[in-house]
């Protein structure tokens, strides 16, 4: 034997387990984190492709026959023994029978829009050209078929005539652009009179808690009353505007058919979208796809959240995230860098640096909690003390809002930027330090000239964590300003443009709203995945910009830390 | 101890310079004087304090916590370690360049114009034309004319090593000190640094710490060889290298032991 040749070596010892361990280790963390999108994408995905409208007649428990449609959600097999329990008559033969959820729509006129139905007695299914999936701003979708359309009260076309369709875009689109019209006139011209009427009271009090004499408060009143008449006559030019549009969109009504034959109207200015999926194409299909996506991601939210887009939380997410690294990054920074540079080096700095890493570790609710008792009642009561006591006993500052939600997600993103801008500024060489010195610079001009400079790819990693842990963060965020349902976006065209003082909506808290306080389990469940996906990723652009950055920087610095 | 140095105009005098680390003596009473615009070459085994010896003279082991210094050095006549001096005005005067070159995270142009634009220097016309004169003067000028608003970092080593210089004598100080300059570096880039601190010495008053025999005996025109913490010998150069007066001297550059 060549003494060479590998002898009596167990299979333990060659090293291969290990290998096989690893492997595995790091197989069941990819296969979860794959699975885990997959699973949100497919079923966030889903939900927006318009599905075929299937028409049936079922049996129900006294054994009487219905005619039913709407879009099939899923099915499951149930033991027959919890049908018969429910009052079902099924042959004793049977053990196990398969059950169908139905998305039925219809809520005005039924009031039940997801229903369970047995497979058994259930007539194959049929997908009818004509039916329609109506989406309605108010009581969700209905299924049916279109039956005539009426101007005033008059009959224009029916659903035989040829025109029927072309006549339906046209007034739909008419309706749509008058909603529009009116949804602008409601929240910019109105919104902005409020305001203006609201700045005016607030103008009034802060007079008169100046202490000024009466004879001067009549003086300034008389004015007042001036500028708020002026504002009423605006106000009645504008309501006079929208009464008129709003009288324009009742104009034209869809009268509509049920399955099982009830007739039903409905106006044109309450329907967002009339399809008909059975007789799509899939490129159709698609457009529509989209269309809906896109609504999903630019509309506001419609029906307590579980109908309608997201727009707001998205919206609200962004901005909290930028005011926090408003205000994390610099404290952050600066907080670390008299840590690393300036600190004289012992037990005390040890201490303080124990603990700051330490508040990287307390749950997150408790800096809600914290927020909410010293940002909010103290800080934020002392402002309102201070700043706002015209509009006293109303909270400005001194209730949740954007700004303490910032301000708490920015305390507990705090210190992840120290500690990571500290271990970047211990990275720099000494050498470099020592050359900008030797030059005849002073400790503060070596710092902010060379060693900072080349601390920031570090300085960004630690944004990059703070960012992604606080856009995914929710706990606290209850309790300082997140709320279900925004009036108003906290950046618009009113002075002072960015209102801190505003509630927010927030997606981490718009998933937790929908899937768990929404009326209707099987409506919200598939907008919890979409939500859930937006979040996902909106967190992964967040970071691949920063981490796009934070790569051309230390190209940039590329050599200097080797 | 090195009488033929006192014939010439002296710039850095050293007198009874104790140094400690700690408890640690690390420099043990040094004295010795060095002669404008020649070059000083320190020798002596590893750790025999001649690094030390040079971050005195301009103020660099203020940056080491546990270092405390006895004794004076005179710049000109004025003790440098005086409270009244301002470290960063001396170090400007005494410029440093350090055994691994290491140029800023910034473009070869704005490392030259570091030290200027520090001082307050914001006119492009006399920024231009130190930047050139700079590098021209550190031999580095025909190489990167093309290419000074790139990443100094795009530099080879030895080229990195000459922008250092350039960086060091673009303020224009009296005195350089090199810090075994050209130890990190490959034999054709040391030959440069070497034939440019030929040049540089018309100019200016050059301290050179080498680990290398042959290179103090080619640059320099005093030698001074240090043993633990104590100067031994200082005198010129050949007569160092030709004819030591201390036994210690000797056996160090014969290679008896170091």
């Amino acid at each position: 034997m060549n003494k060479l040749t590998r002898k009596n070596t167990s299979w333990f010892s060659t090293g291969s387990p290990w290998i096989w361990l690893n492997g595995g280790a790091i197989s069941l963390c990819m296969i979860m984190v794959v699975g885990l999108l997959g699973l949100i994408a497919v079923r966030g995905f889903g939900h927006f492709w318009p599905a075929d409208i299937l028409q049936t007649s079922v049996v129900d428990r006294s054994g009487q026959t219905h005619i039913i449609m709407g879009e099939a959600v899923r099915d499951e097999v149930i033991p027959a023994a919890v049908a018969r329990d429910g009052g079902y008559d099924i042959a004793d033969d049977a053990e196990i029978i398969t059950r169908h959820l139905f998305k039925m729509g219809n809520r005005d006129i039924t009031g039940r829009d997801f229903v369970w139905y047995l497979d058994m007695g259930m007539k194959p299914w049929e997908y009818p050209a004509d039916a329609v999936a109506i989406e309605r701003r108010e009581w969700g979708n209905f299924y049916g078929y279109p039956v005539a359309i009426k101007e005033q009260d008059q009959k224009v076309t029916e659903l035989a005539a040829g025109d029927f369709w072309q006549q339906l875009d046209a007034r739909l689109e008419r309706a749509l652009d008058l909603h529009e019209q009116v949804h602008r006139i409601e929240k910019v011209d109105i919104g902005r009179i409020n305001r203006q009427m609201d700045d005016l009271r607030l103008e009034r009090r802060r007079l008169e808690l100046t202490g000024i004499s009466a004879a001067e408060l009549a003086v300034a009143d008389a004015e007042f009353a001036e500028q708020r008449a002026a504002l009423e006559t605006q106000y009645a030019v504008v309501k006079a505007e929208r009464d008129q549009i709003l009288a324009q969109a009742t104009r034209d009504k869809l009268l509509v058919r049920t399955a099982d034959g009830k007739e039903a109207t409905i106006g044109f200015n309450h329907i967002v979208r009339v399809t008909r999926p059975n007789t799509m194409t899939v490129p159709e299909k698609l457009g529509q796809y989209v269309e809906r996506f896109w609504e999903f991601l630019t509309e506001e939210p419609r029906e307590a959240n579980t109908e309608g887009g997201i727009f707001p939380a998205i919206f609200g997410t962004i901005t909290m995230v930028i005011v926090m690294s408003i205000m994390v990054t610099p404290l952050g920074i600066l907080a670390a860098i008299y840590l690393r540079e300036y600190a004289k080096q012992g037990t005390m700095l040890k201490i303080i640096r124990i603990s700051v890493y330490n508040l990287a570790g307390v749950p997150s609710i408790v800096y809600g909690v914290f927020g909410l008792g010293f940002f909010v009642y103290i800080l934020g009561g002392s402002i309102d003390q201070l700043f706002y006591p015209e509009s006293l006993p109303t909270p400005t500052f001194g209730t949740p809002g954007l700004f303490w939600a910032s301000l708490t997600l920015a305390l507990l993103t705090l210190p992840i930027v120290i500690v990571s801008t500290e271990e970047g500024l211990a990275r720099i060489p000494s050498t470099i330090r020592q050359g900008s010195l030797a030059l005849g610079a002073t400790k503060a001009e070596t710092l902010w000239k060379v060693v900072v400079p080349l601390a920031t790819p570090a300085m960004l990693t630690g944004l990059i964590l703070a960012i992604a842990r606080a856009a995914g963060e929710v706990a606290p965020l209850m309790l300082v300003g997140v709320v279900k349902l925004a009036p108003s976006l906290p950046i618009d065209g009113n002075y002072p443009y960015l209102h801190l003082d505003q509630k927010i909506m927030h997606l981490g808290f718009h998933i937790y709203d929908v899937g768990f306080q929404s009326p209707s389990v099987e409506a919200a469940r598939p907008l919890v995945y979409a939500t859930s996906l937006i979040l996902v990723a909106l967190i992964m652009v967040l970071n691949i910009a920063a981490i796009k950055i934070r790569n051309n920087l230390r190209e940039k610095y590329r050599g200097a830390s080797e | 101890m090195n009488p033929t140095a006192l014939v010439e105009p002296i710039k850095l005098e050293v007198n009874n310079l104790n140094l400690y680390y700690g408890e640690k003596r690390a420099l043990n009473n040094v004295s010795m004087k060095i002669p404008e615009k020649k070059v000083t070459a320190f020798i002596g085994p590893s750790g025999c304090g001649k690094s030390t010896l040079l971050r005195c003279f301009n103020r660099m082991n203020d940056l080491v916590d546990s270092c405390r210094v006895e004794g004076q050095i005179l710049l000109d006549g004025y003790n440098i370690y005086d409270k009244s001096v301002d470290v960063a005005e001396l170090r400007r005067q005494i410029g440093m360049v350090f055994q691994k070159p290491n140029p800023f995270p910034k473009s070869i142009y704005e490392n030259v114009a570091y030290g200027l634009r520090l001082q307050g220097v914001k006119s492009k016309r006399l920024l231009d034309e130190v930047v050139e004169r700079s590098l021209k003067g550190a031999a580095l000028w025909d190489e990167v004319k093309d290419r000074l608003h790139e990443n100094a970092f795009g530099l080879s080593g030895g080229q990195q090593q000459r922008l250092v210089i350039a960086r060091a004598i673009a303020i224009e100080p009296e005195v350089i000190l090199l810090d075994e300059p050209a130890s990190a570096l490959d034999p054709i880039s040391t030959l440069k640094i070497e034939e440019l601190i030929n040049e540089l010495k018309n100019q200016y008053t050059i301290v050179i710490v080498t680990h290398s025999m042959q290179q103090a005996a080619r640059v320099s025109d005093y030698t001074a060889f240090m043993y633990m913490g104590d100067l031994i010998e200082h005198d010129l150069t050949d007569t160092v290298f030709t004819n030591p007066s201390k036994k210690q001297t000797e056996d160090y550059i014969t290679g008896r032991y170091g």
